[in-house]
């Protein structure tokens, strides 16, 4: 996909430079903005203070700011209560057990960001791991197998985009109907499961890279990781995530600027669709089979992971790093409630809805406050 | 003729008419007495009554989700509420000292009416007030929802034995099954109330335009408040008919997707997601439709497991039918008839 972006021009200077100024002004090379020179300086320290809130009342930064100080808190909180909480691996655990969620939630927060929604991407991670499953078992290589499931999730994503763009059916339902079609062709396949034998599925899934110290994660951390930073990339930097900022923004607005808003709008769903198979692909390696039930409303956690992170629903604000944050704040949230013990794995559910209102009143205020 | 077709073809229920009737013809060819109804002990038996019963819990919510998407919102916390209505149901019925009491089993439906009509107001208040989007408002509800409902089932599957709380799911009244009854009245209800008052229309206004509505004087709070509360009803109503029908609360799995297939009737009927002019009688033929096309999976034989394939496909066709660059084909189709009609005459 990143091959469609065409190389950047020029574009920094572009920027209004007030837009510059709020993320200059917490950075950790601080210097004094060049936009308002004269009248008497108000000290540093109440420069750096006023740009704190300036950010954290933002739209673009305040949430995901908030979620990173949850984070540390729920992550101080459990260290200061539990012991062996306060670990590297238990933080590195996390990444482990969530990297295909992470990959989802990247590919969400470029659906959301264009305004746009996928409820397919947890039926599209059951059938990438059944097609897995299934083909493994009928003596076909990986080599095949990974690039198959790619290329056919990515095409779901594609009828799903055109079925948006071109019929104007909306995403919520487009990416219901291709819900049910995943699902239900996992039942085609078998309704039983199918574990996975293949030596290089098994090896894979067993491989831990060793980070010293007796900390390790899983080759799927790397993916994942690899993903992410793709994600960035092509989302800060390239024309193409201009236009998915511009999308979110106002699509009318993005088209009369000559933006390529068809293009743009087909290619997010494709791409949800090849993050979701590419999700699936490490969910396979996470359990080593193939099950038409498995990620049953992975979809509402890849949402509440985005939303949580930061991404405004309606469109148009958001960070894949903010998301990633939000996946690891329901992982941590999955790991207190493991070593609380006692605490039944319902509250998980009523712990995560709660966790949405929150942000979702956050982001309301810092956007009410804005317009 | 042709003009006649494309008149048809431009009202919103063709479609979704002809799928019905397309499903209805299928069966009659692989199941030819599918169209039977037979008495029994005086009872109503057949495939029609089969697929009304089981239609009954969806086509309510479905009556309820009208209304919420009329108003450019969307409640996915329904299949939760089920859960949690069906929940709250069942455990006071364990814990009376006598189940099978009709008195017992009002208090509980009541109880559990009582409390998703809190839960409705608390969606209201997500979206009229706090002005969130209405598919994230009812979203945390639908997350949370279902932990709520496990919570008052402590995580067990409540199995009940009161015959008068089962005859909600499996009874008959006067022959009909009585889910079918209570679908019937809660439909008649909303269609007099909405379409025989200036509600209905004022639903749509703010569906359309809130702003607008607003300056014209149209109370959109109060009202935003009164169709998830009616939506949360609903959906009460069809988790008690769901719990009952099998005598057990299951807080993970009643009512799953219902949700789905509610937004799926109401769109098949041509209510747009948009918000704005709504359906009934459409939602009605949405909500047959489903039914038809699962029971129609199990009659020919096509294993169970793929009804959702065809779930998918059907509401592909449908959508992709009832979609502006399709209507904008048959509209353009329509005027190259009428003019060639008028060119025939002109010659003539």
């Amino acid at each position: 996909m990143t091959g469609l972006a065409p190389e950047k021009t020029a574009e920094p200077s572009v920027q209004p430079p007030n837009r510059r100024a709020p993320r200059r002004a917490t950075g950790p090379g601080f210097r004094p903005s060049p936009a308002g020179p004269g009248v008497d300086a108000p000290s540093t320290l109440t420069r750096v203070l006023s740009g704190i809130r300036h950010t954290f009342s933002s739209p673009k930064y305040g949430p995901v700011l908030v979620t990173l100080l949850l984070f540390i808190a729920v992550f101080v909180a459990g260290g200061l209560r539990y012991n062996g909480f306060f670990s590297g691996q238990v933080l590195l655990n996390l990444f482990v057990d969530n990297a295909y969620l992470i990959v989802l939630a990247v590919g969400m927060t470029f659906v959301i960001i264009t305004g746009g929604i996928d409820l397919s991407v947890g039926a599209v991670v059951a059938m990438s791991t059944m097609i897995a499953a299934s083909l493994l078992q009928g003596g076909w290589p990986p080599g095949v197998v990974i690039p198959l499931i790619l290329v056919l999730t990515s095409l779901l994503g594609l009828l799903v985009g055109l079925m948006i763009h071109v019929f104007e059916v909306q995403p919520f339902i487009a990416t219901l109907a291709a819900m049910f079609l995943a699902r239900g062709l996992c039942y085609v396949i078998s309704k039983d499961s199918i574990s996975i034998v293949d030596p290089f599925f098994v090896s894979f899934a067993q491989t831990r890279i060793p980070l010293g110290g007796g900390l390790s994660i899983t080759p799927s951390v790397i993916i994942a990781l690899v993903v992410v930073l793709a994600a960035v990339w092509v989302l800060q930097y390239t024309r193409f995530g201009r236009t998915v900022y511009a999308l979110g923004g106002s699509e009318q607005s993005g088209m009369l600027m000559g933006l390529p808003t068809a293009r743009t709008k087909v290619l997010v769903y494709v791409i949800s669709g090849l993050c979701s198979g590419i999700a699936g692909v490490l969910f396979t390696f996470y359990t080593l089979s193939g099950y038409s039930l498995t990620a049953v409303g992975t979809e509402l956690d890849a949402i509440a992971a985005v939303v949580i992170g930061g991404t405004l629903l309606t469109g148009g604000y958001g960070f894949v790093l903010g998301s990633v944050l939000g996946v690891l704040v329901l992982g941590i949230i999955q790991t207190i409630i493991t070593f609380e013990g006692t605490l039944s794995s319902w509250w998980t559910k009523i712990f995560i809805g709660g966790l949405l209102l929150v942000f979702i009143i956050l982001q309301k205020v810092l956007t009410a406050k804005r317009r | 003729m042709n003009a006649t077709i494309g008149k048809l073809a431009a009202n919103r229920l063709f479609w979704p008419v002809v799928m019905l009737l397309a499903l209805f013809a299928i069966n009659l060819v692989a199941f030819p007495g599918f169209f039977a109804i037979t008495i029994k002990d005086g009872h109503l038996f057949g495939s029609l009554i089969d697929i009304l019963r089981n239609g009954a819990p969806m086509l309510i919510i479905a009556i309820g989700m009208t209304l919420v998407i009329a108003t450019r919102g969307i409640d996915l916390s329904v299949g939760a509420i089920c859960a949690i209505a069906g929940a709250v149901a069942c455990s006071i019925l364990l814990g009376s000292s006598d189940p099978s009491n009709p008195a017992t089993v009002a208090v509980a439906i009541a109880v559990a009416v009582g409390i998703s009509l809190l839960l409705g107001v608390w969606n209201g208040f997500l979206v009229a007030v706090l002005g969130i989007q209405p598919i994230i408002a009812t979203l945390i509800l639908m997350t949370a929802g279902r932990g709520v409902a496990m919570l008052i089932t402590e995580g067990q599957i409540l199995t009940v034995n009161s015959p008068p709380f089962k005859a909600i799911g499996s009874g008959f009244w006067v022959g009909v099954p009585i889910a079918v009854v209570i679908a019937a009245v809660v439909f008649a209800v909303a269609a007099l109330i909405t379409r025989r008052t200036a509600l209905g229309l004022m639903i749509e206004s703010v569906g359309i335009n809130p702003e607008a509505s607003r300056q014209a004087g149209v109370r959109a709070r109060g009202l935003l408040f009164a169709v998830y509360t009616f939506c949360a009803f609903c959906a009460a109503i069809a988790g008690i008919i769901l719990t009952a029908n099998q005598t057990a609360a299951d807080a993970n799995n009643t009512g799953l997707f219902i949700e789905l297939d509610a937004i799926l009737a109401v769109v098949i009927g041509g209510t747009s997601l948009m918000g704005g002019r709504y359906s009934l009688t459409g939602t009605l033929v949405g909500a047959l439709v489903i039914q038809t096309l699962v029971t129609t999976v199990y009659t020919v034989g096509i294993p169970p497991i793929a009804t959702m394939v065809f779930k998918a496909a059907v509401v592909t066709v449908v959508c992709l039918l009832q979609s502006p660059a399709t209507t904008a084909a048959f509209a353009s189709w329509r005027r190259t008839a009428a003019l060639r009609t008028a060119g025939k005459e002109m010659a003539a």
